[in-house]
């Protein structure tokens, strides 16, 4: 995978400290180093990417080469750090992949990470593949040592999720001892960073000028056509030509590995002589921009074509069908649709939607059930945040009313609670996200004196993006064992006066916890932890069972959304290999008409 | 001569695509064959379709991705979820699927029937060779229900649609599996190719 191949080229960098938050593209890259930690790497889940940025800064300034993962979001949350860190510099090589997500798959955003290098006015490697992406990671840590500079590494998906066979290099590089050298340049002043600024500006031309040189930025063909791209990118243009055949005229081909600081000259050389180009990225124009540019200054007279022209679709990922279509419109080309079996007879049954739904079993299901239950006589709104609980917002729960980034519905439920005074307000937080960025939301809620209930959904882990360990499951990406951060007393420490923990599996008294904490919120905050484990952490209960004779109102079905739950002949019915055994449904029965059965014991098969 | 294969493996989270891939991936490795496979990762566990598509050649390949048209084999472990991928099948392809349906999860908000009969009627009429295998009976005849996957790839080796001898993706089950479990998948991959 990918991921691995970046990990693996980190460890064989010689990279000291591994630091990171999960998010999807990017989870597998640092549980990889923990992996295969040849010893001596200190590898750490830090509570968010701000914090991991930081940790990291601080070893690269003792020396230590250093490596930051995240996705993309993520470096929005190590902004700050990131800004002021291009000004002030690294000592050993510091290298942040933060991974992209064309689509978007499974993110928030389809910002591109090469916009914000340019902002951050930081180098930035785009591997194209899984062996490249193994093997620029010794030249960006490199580059980074060589130039002082914290260096940018953006994977997109289908790199960081793609498979291919990588030869691995056996030999790991020695590294120095690192220290911590005092120096006025680690204190960053206004004066200093004026300075450092005309450093960073003159500095920026001949990083440029070296990736001019660089092998993976590659120039390629003849002609007054020309084609531009980048990442994944280049693959579909390579499988697109191939597809076109013979009929392509010719044409140079520019891939661009580095896209900041752009490789001017070799990009100069690329637009001599040509005519028109079309430029095929994903996320932002960014190559296209930089072309465009140089055109205007050398006043050439190239027509440069892309997202701004139409050309190329301004979101969602490129595909090869996408980028052969492009290519043939480009070069005045006909495409004939590839023949496929997919044709069916007009009204022809299709397959059913799959809509990601929490698992059978999932404690949320509990807790959203017993809030929903709780507080149906109740003008309430439900503000969520970013987990496997966002899930909640589908019918028949539907209980996530709003939902914008981590920590979010802790803040935002302040904010409509201050317009809106008469309606309770609830906020939805999974435990890591709580630790993540939930911590300063609930502090202001209290001091700012906002009368919020807010629900913390402690499942044990980091269960969206695998199942990470986070300061409250008491375990480290290092094998050790750490005393557990307790949200209750965290909670308590900053000040809410009403904090109580139940288990949301006992739906009725979970119910009486809700009414509690929406009647202590009449006063200030008010604190309920749902505490029950994912169930891709704790092991399966028995398996439960529906008797169709005393089944009558389907209520199990109709308002929870169990998985497992199915309607056969207008009865519930129970799919005994998904029922996780968490007694919800049966609780919920007023019919007894639910019961247990002996769990049958089957093999296991995964690896 | 030379070796193309692409194929697509279709199905539902938690059924083991992901495994299917890598054991092709490694025989085709073992084979001195160039292979990229791609998986859809992230709402695996949450019974939403995943794809893997898997790419061998005896020579360079590009894109780690199929694009419609260019499946030469289709394994599904469920058969919706092969009629969805059917865009990506060639025609006169191989398909591979399971018989038995997944019911969706949210079959409480759709409220509409899904019949596996409809999905393997659609699999038999779009101009591919068809194998169904009854994974359920085999997966209780070996014992296990997570064999499915294997079960299937012993099939698509068996019908011809995979390029490898039942030896050779042995191997890769016991470079790839946990030993305890090495057993159990070779027994599954001589069911399915019984089948
Ligand atoms: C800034 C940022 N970092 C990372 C992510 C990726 N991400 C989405 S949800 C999530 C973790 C949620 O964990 P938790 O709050 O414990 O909820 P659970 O999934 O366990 O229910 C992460 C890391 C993100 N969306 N935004
Ligand atoms: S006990 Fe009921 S609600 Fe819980 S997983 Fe089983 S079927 Fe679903
Ligand atoms: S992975 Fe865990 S937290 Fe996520 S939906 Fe499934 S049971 Fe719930």
């Amino acid at each position: 995978m990918g991921n691995e191949a970046i990990a693996l080229g980190a460890i064989a960098a010689g990279v000291g400290v591994v630091t990171g938050y999960p998010g999807t593209p990017s989870s597998e890259i640092l549980l990889t180093v923990s992996k295969r930690n040849p010893g001596g790497i200190h590898v750490e889940w830090s509570v968010n990417e701000k914090v991991a940025l930081e940790v990291a800064a601080g070893a690269s300034y003792a020396g230590a080469r250093t490596m930051v993962t995240m996705k993309q979001v993520g470096l929005n949350v190590a902004a700050d750090p990131l800004l002021s860190l291009a000004y002030i510099g690294v000592k050993g090589g510091m290298v942040i992949v933060v991974a992209d997500d064309p689509g978007p798959i499974s993110s928030q955003t389809e910002q591109d990470t090469r916009t914000f290098a340019l902002f951050a006015k930081l180098p930035v490697f785009d591997p194209a593949s899984p062996e490249e992406a193994y093997a620029m990671m010794a030249d960006a840590f490199d580059l980074s040592e060589r130039y002082g500079t914290p260096v940018i590494f953006r994977p997109t998906t289908r790199v960081c999720h793609g498979n291919a066979p990588v030869a691995i290099s056996e030999t790991l590089r020695p590294r120095a001892p690192a220290s911590f050298v005092k120096d006025p340049k680690w204190v960053i002043f206004p004066r200093l960073s004026y300075e450092n600024h005309i450093r960073i500006e003159q500095q920026l031309p001949v990083i440029g000028e070296e990736f001019s040189s660089y092998p993976r930025n590659s120039l390629s063909g003849e002609g007054t056509l020309a084609i531009a791209t980048h990442g994944i990118s280049s693959a579909y243009i390579a499988e697109a030509l191939a597809a076109l055949g013979d009929a392509v005229p010719a044409h140079k081909l520019l891939r661009v590995a580095t896209p900041h600081p752009f490789p001017k000259r070799l990009a100069r050389e690329f637009l001599e002589g040509v005519e028109r180009v079309l430029v095929v990225e994903e996320l932002d124009p960014v190559i296209e921009r930089e072309l465009q540019r140089l055109a205007g200054e050398q006043h050439l007279p190239v027509d440069v074509l892309g997202k701004g022209s139409g050309h190329i679709q301004v979101a969602g990922e490129n595909t090869v069908d996408s980028v052969t279509r492009a290519l043939a419109g480009f070069f005045g080309l006909p495409v004939a649709p590839a023949a496929h079996c997919a044709a069916a007879p007009e009204g022809a049954a299709e397959p059913p939607v799959r809509p990601p739904v929490l698992c059978a079993g999932c404690p949320h299901r509990a807790s959203f059930l017993a809030v929903k239950r709780a507080m149906r006589k109740r003008k309430s709104v439900f503000c969520g945040d970013i987990g496997c609980y966002t899930l909640g917002n589908a019918k028949p729960l539907d209980m996530v009313d709003t939902c914008l980034c981590m920590g979010a519905g802790i803040t935002v439920a302040q904010g409509l609670q201050v317009v809106e005074p008469d309606a309770v307000h609830f906020a939805f937080i999974g435990d890591s996200t709580f630790f993540h960025t939930g911590i300063p939301g609930v502090i202001n809620a209290v001091y700012n004196q906002t009368n919020i209930v807010v629900v913390v959904l402690d499942n044990s882990t980091t269960a969206m993006t695998g199942c990470q360990p986070h300061p409250g499951t008491g375990d480290t990406m290092m094998g050790e064992i750490a005393d557990k951060i307790d949200i209750a007393t965290v909670l308590q420490a900053v000040g809410v006066k009403h904090v109580e923990t139940c288990d949301p599996l006992q739906l009725e008294a979970a119910q009486a916890a809700v009414l509690r904490a929406a009647d202590a919120a009449a006063d200030g905050v008010a604190a309920l932890i749902f505490k029950a484990p994912c169930i891709h952490v704790a092991p399966p209960g028995v398996t439960y069972t529906v008797d169709a004779e005393k089944c009558k109102c389907k209520i199990c079905f109709n308002q929870l959304g169990c998985p497992a739950i199915m309607s056969v002949d207008g009865k519930a019915s129970i799919d005994p290999a998904l029922c996780y055994g968490c007694d919800i449904c049966l609780q919920m029965c007023p019919f007894d008409a639910i019961s247990t059965v002996t769990a049958e014991t089957t093999g296991e098969v995964q690896p | 001569m030379s070796l193309k294969r692409n194929i697509m493996i279709a199905g539902v989270g938690g059924q083991g695509t992901v495994l299917a891939s890598k054991l092709v991936a490694r025989a085709a490795m073992d084979a001195g064959l160039a292979v990229r496979t791609s998986e859809t990762i992230g709402m695996a566990q949450r019974g939403g379709s995943v794809v893997s598509h898997v790419r061998v050649s005896d020579s360079a390949i590009a894109s780690p991705v199929l694009t419609p048209g260019s499946a030469d084999t289709l394994i599904g472990f469920e058969p919706g979820e092969a009629v969805r991928c059917l865009r990506y099948l060639r025609p006169g392809g191989c398909i591979v699927s399971n018989a038995q349906t997944v019911a969706p999860a949210s079959a409480a908000l759709t409220r509409t029937e899904y019949s596996g009969e409809a999905m393997l009627g659609r699999l038999r009429d779009c101009g591919a060779r068809l194998v169904v295998v009854d994974g359920d009976a085999l997966c209780a005849e070996i014992g296990s229900l997570k064999a499915l996957n294997v079960v299937l790839l012993g099939a698509a080796a068996a019908a011809g649609a995979l390029d490898f001898t039942l030896e050779q993706l042995e191997a890769a089950i016991r470079a790839t599996v946990r030993p305890k479990f090495v057993d159990l998948n070779i027994r599954a991959l001589h069911a399915g190719a019984r089948a």
